[in-house]
């Protein structure tokens, strides 16, 4: 009797979260089946969920009569160059992880003070820098702000303090030069928490609004997100011009997270418990 | 032996970035805040002339900047504990069975947390539009009238703190979920023993062993609440007459559409010692609750 009795509270717990499941979702669905209706379907009345007659028109506009193409090669580019910023942190957390030497403990702590302040704090003058080596308006200057994390440093520090010291001693003695340890043993041994960094990392600067918006005033330096957030002064005239923009933008990211489901959820995790 | 100069080349490029764009800006926004800094001064630095606290003291006379640190208080405080409640909420149901169904329910939850906000804020935009948004359709379906959800000073700040809400929930949702992971099955079982419901295992047990995970998903939520920016700036600019304006956007539009850096960067300062100084009362609140 309580056996079957907490089935169907399960059954019902497990109906109500899929309808709250759908509601959470329907915005993507809205903004799919908007970004392949034609104009007089998008804003006709009354609004319907599926397209009566689908059409890739939008898609095409975005590409041939604006820029995306450009600013999707652009956020590639971005993605490409935080990427760089993956190793710079796993080398970093190595020194940390591996060496004695004077001044460890204080520049440790820099890496972690640099946590606490909020990006508002650092856009202006991050952006007075920038200026001031003419970095604004180029790609490297979207990119360089982000590029590493001192909580990703801490991460990968918590990690490589894991992996057994004699492995990387045995390949010093068999004459390994530094570089070559860290390339051919210590990476390697990272795989797992690279995994996330790298992902996270392409989330993180495939989405980034805030550096590409103030850093990049030429139109040719656009990511996607700017160019997106420039649609949105088509909403009076054209809702699915919009929606194809956002579904490009997103549509990426909804296929890396289901992919990589788990690694996104660990790193979260992680990051979560700091 | 090894060469003392190898931690040093390993650590030097991560540092230079993190005092490049972690330590300097800091030290940078400290002067440019005494200074009258603006497009002008940008051009030519002889344009630029020390005004010790003038920025400060402006800031504090700026109608629009108690508006926009009020409107961000009003968004803290209904939005964090909306965000936490319904987290928590939503990651104890999932926590309630392991199945095939359940964990795949968790992909739906979880997917806000990663989609680009400027993106999302598009289609929210577009449900919110009153001439064609669906809202408003749905609405008029049940007899309602329709509503301005982004024209109407009251309203907006709901709207926007909607769209906020909704893509909060997921990654708390995911710290939850990991925290109740550690739950010992055992003292579950045990309470189940002993007869209690299932409510009285949440709050007298789940809950308090929660208390650590529900103070950081707390902290954290205040800390992105009190920065909130994306949301705004796309579904409103902040309008109507700045009746959305949150205090990052305000200072955004300070600083660069206006190009005022000397005032905008005090106005940074400001914002950070308000973010510091609402983390240190929670976590004091918190030990506090502990001691007691």
């Amino acid at each position: 009797m309580r056996i079957t009795d907490s089935r169907g509270t399960t059954a019902v717990i497990g109906a109500v979260l899929g309808v709250g499941a759908l509601i959470t979702a329907f915005p993507f669905v809205w903004m799919v089946s908007g970004s392949v209706k034609p104009r007089s379907e998008s804003v006709g009345h009354p609004p319907r969920i599926l397209p009566r007659e689908p059409t890739p028109q939008y898609f095409t506009q975005l590409f041939e009569e604006m820029d995306f193409g450009r600013y999707l090669v652009n956020t590639v580019a971005v993605v490409l160059i935080s990427m760089t910023g993956v190793v710079l942190m796993a080398m970093a957390g190595y020194g940390f992880a591996k060496f004695r030497f004077r001044g460890r403990g204080p520049l440790f702590f820099l890496v972690l003070a640099t946590m606490m302040v909020p990006v508002q704090v650092t856009m202006i003058p991050t952006y007075l820098l920038l200026d001031g080596v003419r970095l604004t308006d180029t790609l490297a200057g979207v990119a360089l702000p982000g590029l590493v994390s001192g909580f990703s440093v801490f991460l990968f520090r918590q990690f490589i303090s894991t992996v057994p010291t004699e492995t990387i001693e045995a390949a010093r003695i068999d004459g390994a030069g530094e570089v070559r340890v860290f390339w051919h043993i210590v990476l390697p041994l990272c795989r797992p928490i690279m995994a996330v960094q790298i992902i996270l990392t392409f989330i993180g600067s495939w989405n980034s609004f805030l550096w590409p918006l103030i850093i990049a005033t030429d139109q040719r330096y656009y990511t996607l997100s700017v160019g997106v957030s420039l649609l949105n002064r088509q909403i009076a005239t054209n809702p699915s011009l919009q929606m194809a923009g956002a579904t490009l933008m997103v549509v990426p990211v909804l296929i890396v997270f289901v992919v990589f489901q788990r690694s996104i959820v660990r790193g979260f995790t992680l990051s979560g418990l700091k | 032996m090894k060469p003392p100069i190898a931690p040093y080349a390993f650590i030097a490029p991560a540092l230079l970035l993190l005092l490049a764009f972690g330590v300097l800006p800091v030290v940078v926004a400290l002067l440019v805040s005494v200074t009258d800094l603006d497009l002008a001064g940008l051009a030519d630095w002889a344009n630029v002339g020390f005004v010790g606290l003038e920025n400060y003291r402006e800031l504090l006379a700026d109608h629009g900047f108690w508006q926009a640190l009020a409107n961000t208080g009003i968004y803290a405080v209904f939005g964090v504990p909306a965000v936490v409640v319904a987290s928590l909420a939503v990651a104890l149901l999932l926590n309630r069975s392991e199945n095939r169904f359940f964990r795949a329910l968790r992909a739906f939850y979880f997917v806000p947390a990663v989609t680009a906000i400027v993106a999302v804020s598009l289609v929210w935009g577009y449900l919110y539009n009153t001439r064609f948004g669906l809202l408003n359709h749905l609405l008029s379906l049940v007899g309602l009238p329709p509503a301005q959800w982004l024209g109407d000073s009251v309203l907006v700040k709901f709207s926007v703190a909607l769209v906020a809400v909704w893509r909060g929930t997921g990654l708390n949702i995911i710290i939850f979920l990991a925290a109740l992971k550690g739950i010992p099955r055992e003292y579950l079982e045990a309470a189940a023993l002993d007869g209690a419901s299932e409510l009285r295992k949440i709050t007298s047990i789940v809950l308090p062993l929660l208390r650590f995970a529900i103070l950081f998903v707390t902290v954290t939520t205040v800390i992105a609440w009190l920065q909130l920016f994306d949301e705004p700036y796309v579904l409103t600019k902040g309008g109507p007459l700045g009746r959305s304006t949150s205090i990052s956007l305000f200072l955004y539009q300070e600083g660069f559409a206006a190009g005022r850096f000397g005032y905008a960067g005090a106005g940074t300062l400001v914002l950070f010692l308000v973010i510091a100084g609402a983390t240190l009362v929670q976590m004091r609140a918190r030990r506090f609750d502990a001691d007691h």
